[in-house]
């Protein structure tokens, strides 16, 4: 190598980690790494400031999804959330776990078919997919046999568990199911590398080989999900008996 | 042609609506933060264009106001939105009479995604495709959400006004947390540009036993896990660990498979994505999203299954790759 390595842009990341663990604004401590790992490495000012808007403006893709944001809003307004949960409420049998299950399932196959942009957390799980969790939630929690009884109310804490579960699962559904496409970034950024050092690969090779961790990933979320709602019962069945004990 | 940029301006309008009405409301240092952050969305080519023409000022002025960001996020912390007792009496009452009708412009926006995903390229006016071919998924979702708005002005016989007041209303809710993963990708721009990948590539392949295939493998598992926490994305981990370990050490020294290192590596790298609060529009964007108390409570559901996985994943290239 011509260049020996210069250690000195590490700061950035050391600004990174420190900032995250100090619980400092996640907005102004990466804007804080980058100036500190640009000048670190000796570039001098009028070049990072072009460094930072020219990235910050190539990457204006990722805030397409603010398109959704009004008729999201608008629908939300008007009780989409509401009708969910009640909609979901509905169905006798559908427990928390087989309803997540059943998305997780849902969003790797569309995934695998190249389709990640069809849900995600503003387009379904805020509106949709969180609320419908909840419902699923209350009736798993409902006594068993008995579907005259109406489906007991979530406590806070209940709810916020099953919020961020829900969104879990989208992350995992879409992260162990894209990789199997094979137009997906992910594997043209593979196939590219080695192309560029001597390996010619075929996509459909490399995609392949995602099957087997999606499936792994499909087994273990799916089992996580019915350990949840298993303590979630018990959690519940635990403060009945110290009430009625009371 | 629907281009994206033509999308863009749309985003960059909605922006500059979103600032307009947090200035009336005298809240003018979120209405700065929208006002900058419409920028990048009108102005964006012309940036682009100048710094490929060596005209820099555009683009340096562009990064100082990703300065003035980031000090004014930090000074509109998220506030949780308490909706009135009207509202939410407004809301019920909205979601009994409506019904289902409800749920045809919401699933119309991933209905239309899948129509036009597929359809779009197909489509030609006079010689050119209705999508843009460069972001076809992004272009697709954009025109369905707009279809969409339209269905839902329909069902909901709101005006195109109230739309862009609701929209701003959950704009407002998520606050700086929306762009983070703007701000993300662009220090992941820096961090390449000035060396930090090469500085962990060569201490990575300094510390670690190179005879051994497996202290080898567990050396790229992990530093796969490790350098997509810390840069948020496991793409911009992949090429370092690969040039640093990988392909020196394991495909060329070890002779392992690359199609399966590669896929089962780059899936290692996922695992990492979901631990960190890097990956802001996965793990903190929802927490924000779904009003949850702690920022980090989705990165807490998926630690167990996360570390599972990279468990498996290891297993399975140890197995696989050396074949």
């Amino acid at each position: 190598m011509a260049d020996p390595i210069s250690y000195w842009p590490l700061l950035g990341v050391g600004v990174v980690v420190a900032g995250f663990a100090m619980r400092r604004n996640p907005v102004l401590v990466v804007v804080t790494a980058g100036v500190v790992s640009g000048l670190a490495s000796g570039k001098p000012v009028p070049e990072l400031l072009a460094l930072l808007g020219g990235a910050f403006v190539e990457n204006r893709l990722l805030l397409l999804l603010l398109l959704t944001f009004p008729v999201i809003g608008l629908l939300e307004r008007h009780g989409l959330r509401e009708r969910a949960r009640a909609w979901i409420g509905g169905f006798r049998g559908l427990t928390l776990a087989r309803f997540l299950t059943t998305y997780l399932g849902l969003r790797q196959l569309l995934g695998m078919v190249g389709l990640t942009q069809v849900a995600g957390h503003v387009q379904t799980v805020r509106p949709l997919v969180a609320p419908m969790s909840e419902a699923a939630a209350a009736r798993s929690l409902a006594p068993k046999g008995d579907d005259e009884v109406a489906p007991p109310q979530l406590r806070d804490d209940e709810k916020h568990d099953v919020r961020a579960m829900a969104a879990a699962t989208d992350n995992v559904g879409l992260f162990f199911g894209e990789d199997v496409f094979i137009a997906f970034g992910a594997v043209l950024l593979i196939q590219g590398f080695y192309a560029r050092n001597g390996i010619e690969l075929e996509p459909l090779s490399i995609a392949l080989w995602a099957l087997p961790t999606a499936i792994f990933a499909f087994a273990i979320h799916a089992t996580r999900l019915w350990l949840m709602q298993r303590r979630m019962r018990r959690a519940r069945a635990a403060t009945e008996v110290k009430r009625a004990e009371g | 042609m629907l281009k994206v940029e033509h999308l863009y301006l749309v985003v960059g309008a909605f922006l500059l609506a979103t600032a307009w009405m947090n200035l009336r409301a005298r809240r003018a240092s979120m209405a700065a933060f929208w006002a900058i952050l419409a920028l990048p969305f009108l102005a964006g080519d012309a940036i682009l264009a100048a710094l490929a023409a060596g005209r820099a000022w555009p683009a340096q002025a562009m990064g100082v106001g990703v300065l003035a960001l980031g000090v004014l996020a930090a000074r509109n912390p998220l506030r949780p939105s308490t909706d009135s007792i009207e509202i939410v009496a407004a809301r019920e009452h909205s979601a009994a009479t409506l019904g289902n009708r409800l749920f045809l412009p919401a699933l119309a926006i991933p209905a239309l995604t899948l129509v036009l995903y597929f359809g779009g390229r197909h489509v030609a006016i006079g010689g050119t495709t209705l999508l843009d071919a460069k972001a076809v998924t992004l272009t697709a979702l954009g025109l369905a959400s707009l279809v969409a708005l339209a269905i839902a002005l329909r069902t909901t016989r709101a005006t195109p006004l109230a739309a862009i007041g609701e929209g701003r209303r959950l704009l407002d809710a998520l606050g700086w947390a929306v762009m983070l993963p703007m701000v993300l990708a662009t220090l992941g721009s820096v961090f390449a540009a000035t060396g930090v990948g090469d500085a962990i590539a060569a201490i990575a392949s300094a510390v670690i036993p190179v005879d051994n295939r497996m202290a080898c493998l567990l050396a790229f598992a992990l530093g796969m896990v490790g350098f997509t926490m810390i840069m948020g994305n496991a793409f911009a981990a992949f090429p370092v660990m690969m040039a640093g370990i990988g392909l020196p050490l394991l495909v060329h020294r070890h002779g392992a498979d690359p199609a399966i290192l590669g896929a089962i590596g780059m899936l290692t790298g996922y695992c990492g994505t979901l631990l960190t609060p890097m990956a802001a529009n996965f793990n903190i964007v929802p927490a924000v999203l779904l009003e949850l108390p702690d920022p980090y409570g989705v990165i807490r559901k998926q630690v167990a299954t996360a570390l599972a996985l990279m468990v498996v994943n290891v297993g399975l290239m140890a197995v696989l790759v050396f074949r």
